[in-house]
């Protein structure tokens, strides 16, 4: 019940959007996330933006990952 | 796939599975605790890739597992009535109460519904002022705030025929019920990501590292995510460290969502709930507030509290603790399937014993 996917915001209207993922278009609720702009991706949970991915914090976490396995001994 | 393919990268995952070999030197007990990353783990063969010192138990992080039978029963009776929309998640439809379920209350004339979303709950009761739409309000922090906003919209528009079934119950509580219990294993915790999306960690999660010595992982749910969790757990635990951590970075800030956590407050009020199979939980549930109590089900159709005994066979109380695997109950893939579930945990999506019987673990294997 606790599954939600990143999908593009590529419509924003003032309380809800278009977001979507894999050519799959979804109407989601944006009353959680007021600061989500057009172009962001959101992680939709039944049928409401809980969050806007921070592109930055997965880029470094990706970094991390990939900075520690390359030092490995 | 942005921001999900990279967290399914096979290379990534192997070369996470050798650190996580490099730096595991004693035997360490780790709980997932959402049913989200069991079955993550379950379907990749997660656990299967890890030393045999670390062993995964599946936690309590199933909210329809844990949602009691009285409640089943309470949503078996309000969906029966006639003047009643009864709308719900697909999840719940086969989730067997003590006579019958949503499926059966269907077939019998109820008029269940399933939604996608609490707002088409709302649009429902728009488009049919003549009748009660009932939402069952069933899940976790994560579920919570969009069923809060649903209220609010209701009550904003006027419409009084709109009700809410609230059975929501809290995380925390149940990882402080997990390390009282006095057969406790878990010796760490990989946090459940989307409830920390929506609540942070930095409110209720270092009291927990600190008073049980467990360090606590907020983690994603996709094959890199876990290991990662499970890696920055394990180096804890080898070097006698218990944080909080958060791997899941891209999704959970610090304090989590202000907005939605600003609604649960306005909409809910922290309550003592029972959980399916592990009894009453103090202050782990949601119900709603004074200000919004003309909106709560059982109070509208004034649903008397009955309660029932759990069928005898059904261990899902272990199993949803991590006392027990799914493989260790007798009526597991013999008596209790997903066609005939006898508990929840073998219905629900994220049930443990769902995701057991979907991956093909043998009973032998499974209670391993
Ligand atoms: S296998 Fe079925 S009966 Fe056994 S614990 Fe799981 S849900 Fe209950």
């Amino acid at each position: 019940m606790c599954l939600a996917l990143p999908m593009k915001l590529v419509e924003r209207r003032e309380f809800d959007g278009t977001a979507e993922l894999n050519g799959v278009r979804r109407n989601v609720s944006l009353l959680l996330v007021p600061e989500a702009v057009l172009g962001d991706h959101v992680l939709v949970h039944a049928g409401s933006a809980i969050t806007v991915v921070d592109a930055e914090e997965a880029r470094k976490t990706l970094e991390l990952i990939d900075s520690a396995l390359r030092s490995e001994p | 796939m942005k921001f999900l393919s990279e967290y399914r990268d096979p290379q990534r995952v192997e070369s996470l599975v050798r650190r996580i070999h490099e730096v595991t030197t004693r035997p360490w007990t780790l709980m997932e605790v959402c049913g989200g990353q069991t079955h993550s783990i379950v379907r990749y063969g997660l656990d299967r890739m890890l030393p045999a010192q670390i062993e995964l138990v599946h936690g309590p992080g199933c909210p329809v597992c844990v949602t009691p039978l009285e409640m089943l029963d309470a949503a078996h009776r309000i969906a029966a009535r006639p003047e009643v929309i009864f709308a719900t998640f697909g999840d719940m439809l086969r989730v067997p109460g003590s006579e019958t379920d949503l499926y059966g209350v269907k077939a019998r004339g109820g008029d269940v519904r399933i939604v996608y979303s609490p707002t088409d709950a709302v649009e429902l009761a728009r488009k049919h002022p003549d009748r009660q739409v009932v939402f069952f309000a069933v899940g976790f922090e994560t579920t919570a705030p969009a069923n809060a906003m649903a209220v609010k919209v209701a009550h904003d528009a006027g419409l009084g025929n709109f009700s809410l079934l609230v059975s929501h119950v809290l995380v925390p509580p149940a990882i402080e019920a997990v390390c009282s219990a006095p057969h406790n294993r878990v010796q760490g915790f990989l946090a459940a990501g989307h409830v920390c999306t929506v609540m942070g960690y930095v409110e209720e999660y270092p009291g927990l590292a600190t008073r049980f010595g467990v360090p606590i992982v907020v983690t994603g749910f996709e094959p890199v995510d876990v290991l990662h969790g499970v890696l920055l757990c394990v180096q804890q635990l080898e070097s006698g460290r218990c944080e909080v951590e958060n791997q899941y970075s891209r999704m959970v800030r610090p304090a989590g969502n202000p907005v939605a956590i600003a609604t649960l407050r306005e909409v809910f009020d922290v309550v003592d709930r029972a959980w399916r199979g592990i009894g009453v939980i103090p202050g782990s549930g949601f119900a709603l507030c004074a200000e919004f109590a003309a909106y709560d089900a059982l109070r509208r159709f004034e649903v008397a509290h009955r309660p029932v005994a759990e069928p005898a066979e059904c261990i899902a109380g272990l199993v949803l603790q991590g006392v027990k695997k799914p493989g260790e109950c007798p009526a597991f893939g013999t008596r209790c399937t997903p066609e005939k579930p006898l508990g929840a945990p073998m219905v629900s999506s994220e049930g443990a014993c769902a995701a057991y019987h979907a991956y093909r673990r043998e009973p032998a294997e499974a209670g391993s």
